[in-house]
Order: C-alpha cells, then sequence, then structure tokens
C-alpha cells in the first residue's frame, strides 16, 4: 500500500492504495464518488473522464498512486449551490442524453475542450470527443449541448 | 369512452424537458455498479477459451487457495441448485404457420455453467467468489480445466449441413426449426412474372455495446428465504418470473430491482446466466453476490444481434411493378436459445413485402445452431433485416426496370389508409401513408438536384462520387396481443399496467410496468398524466423497475412502452376522472350528464365557475366525509392494456454520400430522416430516439462487424477491435414526421424506439451502392468499409 494526498473537488484526500489501483476505481470505490463510470476496459469510452489538474483525463489510464499531489475534479465537483453547471443545464436542455451513462465522462471532456479552444464549432466538437462513446443519443444533441456552453462559458472571453 | 376525450392537449406534444436529467448530469445516479452492502463478496466466471470442448475435470483447488477467496463452484457443483435451465420464452416449432404443428420444438438445454461441453469461447464453467472484485478476478486464473477440444460448427451453411459438427449431440443436428409462412399464390405468380429479382444478403453478426456493461446483486435474507436482486436489466418483471422458475423459489419471495440503468438496445432484455448464478450462490452462501462485466467479457458473454443469411427474390411486371416477394433465411441461433432467440427473425417474418402492395408473399426461416455467442434481440430484432432486404432488392429491381429509385417505391406502395389493411403476409397494418413520406423526404433532401449533382460527377469521372440512398420501411412493434403472441407460441402475454395514485395533496404517483432506461418515460408519462388530469408533469411522480412497487408488468423493448404501457396509464386515468367525476357530481349537487371537462376541471355546463378539480377531488375523497352512497374512498385506479393489434410506425430516410472512388472510404454528406410513429407526446424525446436509432443504424451499415477467426474465437473483442462510431464519424441528422395515428390504440401512438435503427442501414448501404453503378460494381456488403468498397471497385475493374 502506498500513502497518497489528492484534492478532489477542492478538498484534500489522504488515503492508502494499492499501487494497482486505477486512479477511476480510487475515485469510486475509496472516495464514494460513483457519479464517474466505468464503460471498458480498454481506455475507449471515455465515461471515466475527469480532470487533472484542469484536463480531460480518462480515469482508468492512470494509476491512483500517479495522481498524488493532483487535484482532480470529478462530475460532482461541478455546479455550486444547487445550481447546475451551465454544461450540465446544456445537456439537459439539448437533451444532451438518454440513460446517461456517458454523460459525465462527456461533460467532463466537453469541459476541457472549451477550456483549452473558447467558443466551439461542430466540427471542434465532434474531434475532440472521439474518445468518449455514447450508444444513445447519436451524438447530435450532445454536439448542441457543448455549442451552447462554450458561447455561455467562453463567449465573454473571446 | 371517459370523460377526458373532451378535453385538448397542454403538456402533450411539448418537448417538456426530462425530469430524469438532474441526477443523470449530476453523478448522483445510480447505476448496478454503485451499489454496495456489508458483507458483499463478488463473482467472477471462469470462461471457457475454447469454441467448442469436452469438459473433464474441473479443479479449483488452486483457486480456492487464493487471498480472499471465499468459494468456488463448477456446474456440477451448483446442478443440485437448479430448478431448471436457463429460459427461452419464445420455442419456434418446425411449422408452416399459422397450422398446428405435430412436434415440439427442439430445445437445446442450457445450464448457467456448462457441465458436459462448453459450446462457445467464452461459455461459463466455474465461477470464483471472493471478498473483492480484484481477488476474484486474479482467483479465477488458477481454476484448471481439462478440456477435449472438438471441431466447431462456424460458418452458418456448413453448420447447417449434415456431417457439420453438432453443437448439441441430443438433438442429432444443428437445425433447430424450419418456419414459413405464405400469403396469395406466391409460385403461380413467380412462374408468370416477366421480371425476376434474386439478392442475397449476408448480416454480420453485431455487438450491442450499451455503454454500462451488464450487472447483478444479490441480497439473501436468509431467515425468510428471501431476496433482492439488483440487475441492469430491461425486464426485471420477466426476470423475476423466470428467476423463480429456474431456482425454485416462489415468486413473492423475488424482489427485482432495475436501478438506473445504462443503455440496453435488447442487450438487457435477457435472461442471463450470471443473474441465476448470483441468486444460487447468495442463497448458497447466505451472503450479497455481485457481478460486474467486463466490457471485453461482454463482447462474448452478452447476446449478439443479427446473424444472418438472406436469398430475396422479388417477382415484378416488365414496368417494375412488384407482384409477388419470396425469401429464405438462415438463422444464425449461437449456442444456445437466450430469452427470445429463436423468435427473433419472426419479428420480420411478415415485413419482408416492405410497405409495397403485393399479391403474394413466401418466408420461410431455417433456424441454426453454432459455437458461437448465443444471438438475440438488438434494437429492431428481425425488422432491420427485412427492412435490409426488401429495400436493397427495391434497388436492384429499380436498376433492371430502369427507373429511379423514388419512382420504383412509388409505384409500389400501398395507397394511404386509416382503416387497418391487410397485407399479403397476413398482417393488418393500423394505418399508414407512405407517399407522403417519401415526398416531404425527397423535398427535405432536394432529390432532383442531387440527381443533376451526382449526373455531372459521373459525366467528370469525379474521383468522389455521389450516392443516394433511399429507405422505406414498416415495422410491426407494440408487443402486443396476447393472444397472436399465443399463436407464434410465445409463452408471455403482450399487455401492460398502470396504477395511478392521486394523493390527498393534489400530487400523483404514477407507478407503470414498463422499464426505462434511457427512453424518458417518466418525463413522458408525466405529461400524459398532467394532461389527462388537469395537473402539470412537476406534480406527478413515475416509479418504474421494483417488482414490489410495481407488482404487474412486461417490462421495455420491442418499442412497446408507448403503445402499451403509456395507453394502460391512458386508461387508469380514465378510470380516475370516471370515479371524480361521480364526486365531483354529487359535491357540485347536479347529475354527471351536467358536468363537462373542460380547462382542467369537471365544470357545470352553462355555469363554468361551479367546477371541481381532480385534486379537490382527491382530497375530499381522501377524507371520505361526503362521498355519494356506494362510492369507495381515495382516488386510485390501475389498468392493464392487452392491445388488440401491433402498431406499424414507417417512413421514409434519404442518405446521400461520397465515396472516394480511389481509397473506398465513404463520407455521409446529408442525412434526411422522415418518421411516423403517430401521434407524439414529447417531440423532443421522439427526435432523440430517432436520431440514436439513425446512429446505430449507420454503424451497422458502416463500422461494426464481429468477426471470428477459425478457431471460433471472437477477433472483434474489445472497444479497441471492435468500432463503436463516435461523434467523429457520425453526420448531422435531418428530421421531419409526419402523423397518421394509429388505430390500434385510443392515443392514437405507435413507438419510434427501433425506427431509425430499422430504416437507416438499407439507406446507407444503398448510398454507396449508387455512387458505384458508374463504376460497374453490382454488389457491396455491409459494414460498407472503405477495404470493402475498394475491392468492390477493383473486382469491377478486373471484371471489365
Amino acid at each position: 500500500m502506498k500513502a497518497i494526498s489528492v484534492t478532489v473537488n477542492g478538498q484534500q484526500r489522504e488515503a492508502e492504495v494499492e499501487p494497482r489501483q486505477l486512479l477511476v476505481y480510487f475515485l469510486r470505490e475509496q472516495l464514494g464518488l460513483t457519479g464517474t463510470n466505468v464503460g471498458c476496459d480498454t481506455s475507449t469510452c471515455g465515461s471515466c473522464t475527469v480532470l487533472v489538474d484542469g484536463r480531460s483525463v480518462k480515469s482508468c489510464t492512470l494509476l491512483a498512486v500517479q495522481a498524488d499531489g493532483a487535484e482532480v475534479t470529478t462530475i460532482e465537483g461541478l455546479g455550486s449551490d444547487g445550481e447546475l453547471h451551465p454544461l450540465q443545464r446544456a445537456f439537459h436542455e439539448q437533451h444532451g442524453l438518454q440513460c446517461g451513462f456517458c454523460t459525465p465522462g462527456m461533460i467532463m471532456a466537453a469541459l476541457s475542450l472549451i477550456e483549452e479552444h473558447g467558443v466551439l464549432d461542430d466540427e471542434t466538437i465532434r474531434a475532440g470527443l472521439e474518445g468518449n462513446l455514447c450508444r444513445c443519443t447519436g451524438y447530435q444533441n450532445i454536439v448542441a449541448a457543448i455549442r451552447d456552453a462554450s458561447v455561455e462559458l467562453a463567449g465573454a472571453r473571446s | 369512452m371517459s370523460a377526458a376525450t373532451e378535453e385538448g392537449t397542454r403538456w402533450v406534444g411539448q418537448g417538456v424537458l426530462r425530469k430524469e436529467d438532474p441526477e443523470l448530469v449530476t453523478g448522483q445516479a445510480r447505476y448496478i455498479d454503485d451499489l454496495t452492502l456489508p458483507g458483499m463478496v463478488w463473482m467472477t466466471v471462469v470462461r471457457s477459451p475454447h469454441a467448442h470442448a469436452r469438459i473433464g475435470k474441473v479443479d479449483l483447488s488452486g483457486a480456492l487457495a487464493r487471498p480472499g477467496v471465499v468459494a468456488a463452484f463448477s456446474g456440477e457443483d451448483l446442478a443440485s441448485e437448479l430448478a431448471a435451465g436457463l429460459p427461452c420464452a419464445w420455442p419456434i416449432p418446425t411449422t408452416h404457420w399459422p397450422e398446428p404443428f405435430d412436434s415440439d420444438p427442439r430445445m437445446p438445454t442450457h445450464w448457467p455453467l456448462a457441465r458436459d461441453k462448453a459450446r462457445f469461447a467464452g461459455d461459463g464453467v466455474a465461477v470464483v467468489i471472493a471478498d473483492s472484485r480484484e481477488h476474484a478476478r486474479d482467483a479465477a486464473e488458477f481454476v484448471v480445466v481439462d478440456y477435449e477440444p472438438l471441431d466447431p460448427a462456424l460458418d452458418l451453411e456448413e453448420a447447417a449441413a449434415d456431417g457439420a459438427p453438432v453443437v448439441h449431440e441430443d438433438l442429432g443436428n444443428n437445425r433447430c426449426y424450419t418456419w414459413s409462412l405464405s400469403g396469395g399464390e406466391p409460385e403461380q405468380v413467380f412462374l408468370e412474372a416477366p421480371v425476376l429479382v434474386h439478392e442475397r444478403y449476408v448480416h454480420p453478426r453485431l455487438v450491442p455495446n450499451a455503454i454500462e456493461p451488464r450487472g447483478v446483486l444479490v441480497q439473501p435474507v436468509a431467515s425468510q428465504g428471501e431476496f433482492t436482486i439488483w440487475s441492469a436489466t430491461q425486464i426485471p418483471h420477466i426476470l423475476r418470473t423466470t428467476l423463480a422458475l429456474t431456482l425454485g423459489i416462489a415468486e413473492s419471495k423475488l424482489r427485482v430491482i432495475a436501478p438506473d440503468v445504462g443503455g440496453g438496445f435488447g442487450s438487457k432484455l435477457n435472461v442471463y446466466a450470471e443473474e441465476v448464478l448470483c441468486l444460487a450462490v447468495a442463497r448458497k452462501l447466505g451472503t450479497p453476490v455481485k457481478w460486474i462485466e467486463d466490457r471485453s467479457e461482454a463482447y462474448v458473454a452478452t447476446i449478439h444481434g443479427r446473424g444472418v443469411i438472406q436469398d430475396i427474390e422479388l417477382a415484378a411486371t416488365e414496368e417494375g411493378k412488384l407482384r409477388a416477394v419470396r425469401v429464405k433465411l438462415l438463422a444464425d441461433m449461437g449456442a444456445y436459445y437466450q430469452l427470445v432467440t429463436p423468435g427473433i427473425p419472426l419479428l420480420g417474418a411478415f415485413l419482408y413485402g416492405g410497405v409495397y402492395d403485393i399479391e403474394a408473399y413466401h418466408f420461410e426461416c431455417t433456424g441454426v445452431l453454432t459455437n458461437r455467442t448465443p444471438t438475440d434481440a438488438y434494437r429492431g430484432a428481425g425488422r432491420p433485416e427485412a427492412t435490409y432486404a426488401i429495400e436493397r432488392a427495391m434497388d436492384a429491381l429499380a436498376h433492371r426496370v430502369g427507373k429511379d429509385p423514388a419512382e420504383i417505391r412509388r409505384l409500389n406502395y400501398i395507397a394511404p389508409f386509416d382503416e387497418p389493411h391487410q397485407i399479403a403476409a397476413g398482417l393488418q397494418l393500423d394505418s399508414g401513408n407512405f407517399v407522403a413520406q417519401l415526398d416531404r423526404a425527397l423535398e427535405m433532401v432536394g432529390y432532383d438536384e442531387l440527381r443533376k449533382q451526382q449526373h455531372a460527377r459521373r459525366e467528370s469521372h469525379d474521383a468522389k462520387q455521389l450516392g443516394i440512398g433511399l429507405s422505406s420501411y414498416i415495422e410491426m412493434c407494440g408487443l402486443a396481443p396476447s393472444q397472436v403472441l399465443a399463436a407464434l407460441n410465445y409463452v408471455a402475454g403482450g399487455w401492460d399496467a398502470a396504477v395511478v395514485r392521486c394523493h390527498p395533496t393534489g400530487k400523483v404517483t404514477v407507478v407503470t410496468g414498463t422499464s426505462p432506461h434511457g427512453q424518458g418515460h417518466v418525463t413522458t408519462w408525466a405529461q400524459i398524466t398532467a394532461d389527462r388530469l388537469g395537473i402539470t408533469p412537476d406534480d406527478v411522480d413515475v416509479l418504474h423497475g421494483d417488482t414490489a412497487v410495481s407488482p404487474l408488468g412486461m417490462d421495455t423493448y420491442g418499442s412497446r412502452s408507448l403503445s402499451v404501457g403509456g395507453v394502460a396509464l391512458w386508461h387508469a386515468t380514465g378510470k380516475i376522472l370516471d370515479k371524480a367525476k361521480t364526486i365531483a357530481a354529487h359535491e357540485l349537487e347536479v347529475s354527471e350528464e351536467d358536468l363537462e371537462w373542460r380547462d382542467g376541471a369537471f365544470r357545470v355546463k352553462g355555469a363554468p365557475d361551479k367546477a371541481k378539480t381532480v385534486p379537490e377531488i382527491a382530497f375530499s375523497a381522501w377524507t371520505a366525509h361526503a362521498l355519494p352512497e356506494g362510492v369507495e374512498p381515495g382516488l386510485e385506479a390501475t389498468s392493464v392494456w392487452d392491445p388488440p393489434n401491433f402498431t406499424f410506425p414507417s417512413g421514409t430516410h434519404v442518405c446521400v454520400v461520397e465515396v472516394d472512388t480511389e481509397t473506398g472510404a465513404t463520407e455521409i454528406v446529408r442525412y434526411v430522416a422522415v418518421d411516423d410513429c403517430g401521434e407524439v407526446i414529447n417531440p423532443m424525446i421522439v427526435d432523440g430516439q430517432v436520431h440514436g436509432g439513425i446512429a446505430q443504424g449507420i454503424a451497422e451499415a458502416m463500422y461494426e462487424e464481429a468477426v471470428y477467426d477459425e478457431a471460433g474465437n471472437l477477433v472483434t473483442n474489445s472497444m479497441l477491435s471492435y468500432r463503436v462510431p463516435s461523434a467523429a464519424e457520425l453526420p448531422h441528422y435531418e428530421t421531419d414526421r409526419t402523423v397518421t395515428p394509429s388505430t390500434t390504440n385510443p392515443m392514437g401512438v405507435k413507438g419510434i424506439g427501433e425506427a431509425g435503427t430499422i430504416a437507416s442501414p438499407p439507406a446507407v448501404v444503398n448510398a454507396v451502392a449508387d455512387a458505384l453503378i458508374p463504376l460497374g460494381v453490382t454488389s457491396v456488403e455491409k459494414p460498407v468499409t472503405p477495404e470493402r468498397v475498394w475491392r468492390a471497385i477493383r473486382n469491377a475493374k478486373e471484371a471489365t
């Protein structure tokens, strides 16, 4: 076991983890943050996407020990005071989800895309979401939601 | 007819935002792997690496010695726990339908863990139980099984032939059934007709890939002999009944809960070995047991879809007027029957004539066992196969008689009808207006202009050729009349149920027998209830997916939820209104005839201010201080709806592709869908279903295929090697609707869950084939990968 210290959604968390523990299972099973989902075992589906030091990372590709000292943001860390984050609200308003299983990963990936590129056009969104699979929506409403949210989040800045 | 039909609608027809979303977008959803119980142990299934092998000794000692291991069992060890094998609810006999059949259906034995032989690579042979996911998985590596490999039956045609390796020796050969159906005089028409078209289409197996893998958690209450089962399932009610039968436990002692479920597409419409095993082990050990499927495990352990070879023949006049359709299928069952495996081809059996007016029809299907993962329902189930065959063949007919694909369809459509219409295959369609859908789709896509552009590119020998593909479809869905299901030898009924409970505070709880997993029933059902009872969707809570809460239900599959479960809700709210009207008349001191339902209340005719709302009546029904004589306290009603017929959504899709004739790469440049699902409750949700359906159909047409090697191993065995398309691969969809109300139910609704997946594969492949016509390519197979297209072009060049 190895001791790690990770700031998760603004809270510093100390824990002992097995060296082979993946970040996603550390978040889900040790911290109880089950909003981050596991949809595959090949780092393909992107359901487990979180932010590590502000950039989107598939949390099944990182060992928990590698996150030692990092800042991690999960879906539970978005929004505040009972208000949805603009991306969460946009997914709701554009019907950008059906079963919801891929949604937390989609939202975290989108947040990183907006941070990186500002206001997004459809082509950038589609290319940027290549590592996040959804089987329900056909992506069109996801793209629309991210486009809307990018205007709200980054519009003022550009 | 109950009172509410007098009123217009306020919420129905609106794109009301989903009530389901807040928990899903904030990470507060509870999927199966999010659930944990004190004392819970983990199960891992040890699976055969061989497609076909006799099982010798199963040595569990190595696994039992590993850290954290609690127990391990072979198939023989658990034999005494089982009262029956895994269930098949749709045994298909050999028969010419609807004639009675002489001999019982041939049924392969299916234990949750194989005992004598492993019959596909992935067949479970043992389970290991440990105190953690990791310990169970680690220990499973130490189970040693003596296998004696046997030749596998893999190729569908070879497996059907005499002399093939036999998957189930007690059945003698791999042919399970041959089921046929005729209408009119097909043989005569085929003798007479001057134009005959014969096409052969191969449907590869598909892997469903709901983004949430399957999972089960069982909590035993040993002292009571009771069990709670959480499963990522579409069918909690059917699962409860079948688990009771399989494990010999009284149904009343089983509570099945479908928690938040991360997509299904038919793959969770089943009763799986792991559900039975978790329950059997939990009973044996007296401790909670959990199993979560790995994605790569899902590729072999969860059912596959499609897997059909079709020979379709059309008989037509020289002008291209279609007269008869004759079709012969070989359908890959896989190694066992799962819940409805053999019945899947029958869901398409009546539909190979498509939307066309024909006089004669013949369908025949032979089900074949192979040493591969069992097949079963995957989005569309039987109907995508039928639509693909007739729509590809219609293009072949158009080419043959020198007509445009739009014109050949227009010439052959069944004329618009709003009363039930009998087709040659024997079904009564509920309503349809196929030409209107074609006209709208052609208008949206700008068909004539596109043909001009295509012509110009052909003339200039452009490396990028344009292709335009049409697909007109009809599907039978909304399973449906219990008596018809009985005639098809389906074991269960086709009804569904709803409970409406009006609370004294004016709020309403709806309990539905459907079990949504992304379809938005909570919102849609609230909209229906709001309009019926004169309240708002916010006043309505909808409960589902728990057999203790909703004891009556037939669950969610086959685009049935709205047209069966939603209509049950409509009837239940009607009963509420009937009772409320009686109480309102009593309180307003008028006769019921003097009341009308208007603006969300029962109002005295001519004196609309004298009124009672349903919430007001709910309160007085609860206090019961002054109810009319003979009226019971409370305002609650249950309705069970068994539809008199299926429903028949229809539509026309148009796909426009650009094919790079040098590389074989296809790009979809336009995709237009005009669908008709009858009356629409929530257009936002309907569009979402259409988008997702088209995406899955495009995936089938262009990307996805389960590929096996010669030993029977699935080569495309993970998300790395099996290509589920992302946003980067899929196009923008342009959607519209026509509305032809169903005559099957009082709401006029039809269903929309599968339409996109049924319509889109032939639209895409027809478009690719259309682009390749100037290159002399006569045949392309799905998925139309760049390599396949490139090879087709090269072969055509070599032939000239």
